[in-house]
């Protein structure tokens, strides 16, 4: 094997790839626009429908709004609402989405509340369309004003009694997280970042694969290189080196661009660990998101030889693209299993190619390095990819592959 | 030279069973020579050529082209052999210049040698003009000179052409027709393959006529005529091949 012709292969596969329309979007427009739209893009469609259904204000109906004369005028100064006439059909306008919620008092609502007996149960009932996204914000609403009516309620009684409002809540708890912020960002996010490198490493190695075998058989330029002095190993191996490139190439340029696009999301994650349970704070190391790609590299190998060996059983780029799609799934598959609650790494697992690579992934990025199973498993990847490579050169070597008819 | 010795390939289908597409060949084509493989289509013909260009691997029997075995030796092989046919098609995304340039490369040509053998070859074959055009936006005639320049960029002196001239105009057909002579005149061993009788009357100085793989008849025009009693071609084929059957 001559290691000249292998580069001279190779730099002729790189020129012509790149020359390549739809090799050059699966590998370098999709993985540099796929995160920035996902986030971006759908976060400011998101903003904006918000935007939209604060600004037009829901419709409301108070029912029996005479027995609540305080309430219901809160209500109504309440920014958000805009309060319909009472009517009998609030339930069909509710369904029909012309009106978001209605609010009923019962009778003698405020006087009760002033004279009435404490431990009497009076109930406010709130009328609303389940799972309905704007129905839901005006129950929210609604359910708020109600609250803190309910709170200034509770301590005009304390106060008529001599008492403190601090009688009510004798102790409170507090929750505090221990771990680190590298461990938490590891968990919220172990599992996704290497099931997008690893999908990102299959689909960035799909069309230059199919384009250099099946694509060369369609063109009829297979038999114009079978003709030259280069010999079938090298030419696999210069093929090989090619959708080698352009599978690293789409994970590299997807996690060049989840990183610059990352800022935003995890605001957004932030944001929602406030709500109530204290601050979520979380770092994606990048030692970490190194030691995961250096795990993948084994996995990037099998992918391109494989993909080679199977896009050359086809004689058309039509005929390959219905081989490879299934394999699409089986490749997601496990990828998807290590994302299960439940799904830890052992011995056995290290051994399933895909689903330890996707397992230990997320062990790294939690801040665990389990030295002995990640020997294992980039010893076992190693395998299986060397396999794949073996497999890809004979099926350059078989005359009933390269001349199927 | 080209030596085929008991040429023989076998396939395998599984619907029609064992297909012998080559059967014991065996001819010589000398240097500075055109031999001619004249058949009908499925005759062999391109089984032939493609064994003898180390593309297909023979089941039985080997050839011996320019000095080497083609199954001992296939690489050595194909470094002194020029490939062309209607089925070599060129790289659309790469320019005239850098398909020559690459198949320059894969024989071993480099630096100076190589630069010098690309403008000598883009001269003789006047392609300067578009030597800088992606092949696929080349006429058939421009891609027909531009195979014929990658065929040649390593100067082998033996030339296979499979049916050069299939699906060709008639003003490309002759291009291609005076590039096989030309190989001839510079002293190559040129072997081809047509099932154009005038082709064959024309360029080739020894005829071999091959029906279901085997090799029928062989010789000079005039031999074949002597031998059959028949002055056309065509008429000497067609007794031959029915004489065959």
């Amino acid at each position: 094997m001559r290691l000249s012709n292998i580069g001279i292969v190779y730099r002729k596969e790189l020129v012509d790839s790149l020359r390549d329309r739809r090799t050059l979007i699966s590998m370098v427009v999709v993985p540099i626009l796929l995160f920035p739209l996902m986030t971006i893009g759908f976060g400011a469609l998101a903003a904006k429908l918000m935007q939209k259904a604060q600004k037009e204000g829901s419709a409301i109906m108070l029912l029996g709004a005479d027995h609540a004369p305080t309430l219901a005028e809160t209500i109504r100064r309440a920014a958000g609402f805009e309060v319909m006439p009472p009517a009998a059909d609030y339930v069909a306008r509710i369904n029909d989405k012309k009106l978001r919620a209605a609010v009923e008092f019962p009778r003698d609502f405020e006087k009760r509340l002033a004279t009435g007996d404490a431990a009497e149960k009076i109930t406010v009932k709130l009328y609303h369309y389940a799972g309905e996204l704007r129905s839901t914000f005006a129950l929210r609403s609604l359910q708020k004003i109600l609250r803190d009516y309910r709170d200034r309620v509770v301590e005009n009684r304390l106060a008529t009694r001599g008492l403190s409002p601090a009688v009510l809540e004798p102790f409170e708890s507090k929750e505090e997280n221990v771990a680190s912020p590298e461990k938490v960002g590891g968990t919220v996010l172990g599992g996704v970042i290497p099931y997008f490198i690893i999908i990102l490493c299959l689909t960035g190695a799909m069309y230059p694969a199919m384009d250099l075998t099946a694509g060369e058989k369609e063109r009829g330029t297979i038999e114009t290189i079978l003709a030259s002095p280069v010999g079938r190993t090298e030419l696999v191996a210069g093929k090989f080196l090619m959708v080698f490139t352009a599978s690293l190439a789409t994970a590299v340029l997807s996690l060049a661009s989840f990183a610059a696009t990352f800022s935003l999301p995890l605001q957004a994650m932030k944001e929602l660990g406030r709500g109530g349970r204290g601050g979520l704070s979380f770092v994606i190391s990048g030692k970490g998101v190194a030691a995961v790609f250096f795990m993948v590299l084994p996995l990037a190998v099998m992918f391109s030889a494989g993909l080679l060996a199977l896009s050359l059983l086809a004689r058309s780029y039509k005929e390959a693209q219905s081989y490879i799609q299934p394999l699409v799934i089986v490749v997601i598959l496990p990828a998807i299993a290590a994302l299960l609650p439940g799904v830890e790494l052992n011995v056995k697992l290290a051994l399933i190619p895909i689903l330890n690579t996707s397992l230990v992934s997320k062990e790294i990025l939690t801040g665990n390095y389990p030295w002995g199973l990640i020997l294992l498993i980039f010893g076992s990847s190693c395998v299986y990819a060397l396999a794949a490579l073996a497999v890809a050169v004979a099926a350059f070597k078989r005359e009933s592959v390269l001349f199927r008819t | 030279m080209i030596e085929a010795l008991n040429l023989t390939k076998v396939f395998r289908d599984r619907k029609r069973g064992e297909i012998r597409a080559v059967d014991r060949v065996n001819f010589r084509c000398q240097p500075g020579q055109i031999y001619g493989l004249l058949g009908a289509n499925g005759a062999g013909k391109t089984t032939t050529l493609r064994l003898l260009a180390t593309i297909l691997q023979p089941s039985d029997g080997t050839a011996r082209v320019a000095g080497f075995d083609i199954k001992e030796q296939p690489e050595k092989v194909r470094a002194n052999v020029g490939f062309l046919s209607t089925a070599t098609a060129l790289y659309g995304r790469l320019t005239a210049r850098e398909t020559v340039e690459y198949f320059g490369r894969l024989n071993g040509l480099d630096g100076g040698a190589l630069k010098r053998r690309l403008d000598e070859l883009l001269a003789l074959l006047e392609i300067g003009e578009f030597a800088d055009r992606r092949c696929e936006k080349l006429s058939t005639g421009m891609k027909q000179k531009v195979s014929i320049a990658r065929t040649l960029v390593h100067d082998p002196p033996v030339m296979i052409f499979d049916e050069p001239t299939l699906g060709l105009d008639v003003m490309t057909a002759r291009t291609i027709v005076g590039f096989i002579r030309d190989c001839r005149t510079r002293g190559k061993t040129v072997i081809f393959s047509t099932h154009v009788m005038s082709e064959a009357e024309k360029l080739c100085d020894t005829i071999g006529i091959i029906h279901d793989g085997a090799l029928l008849a062989e010789g000079t025009l005039g031999a074949l005529r002597q031998r059959t009693g028949l002055e056309d071609l065509e008429d000497i084929f067609v007794r031959t091949v029915e004489g065959s059957a």
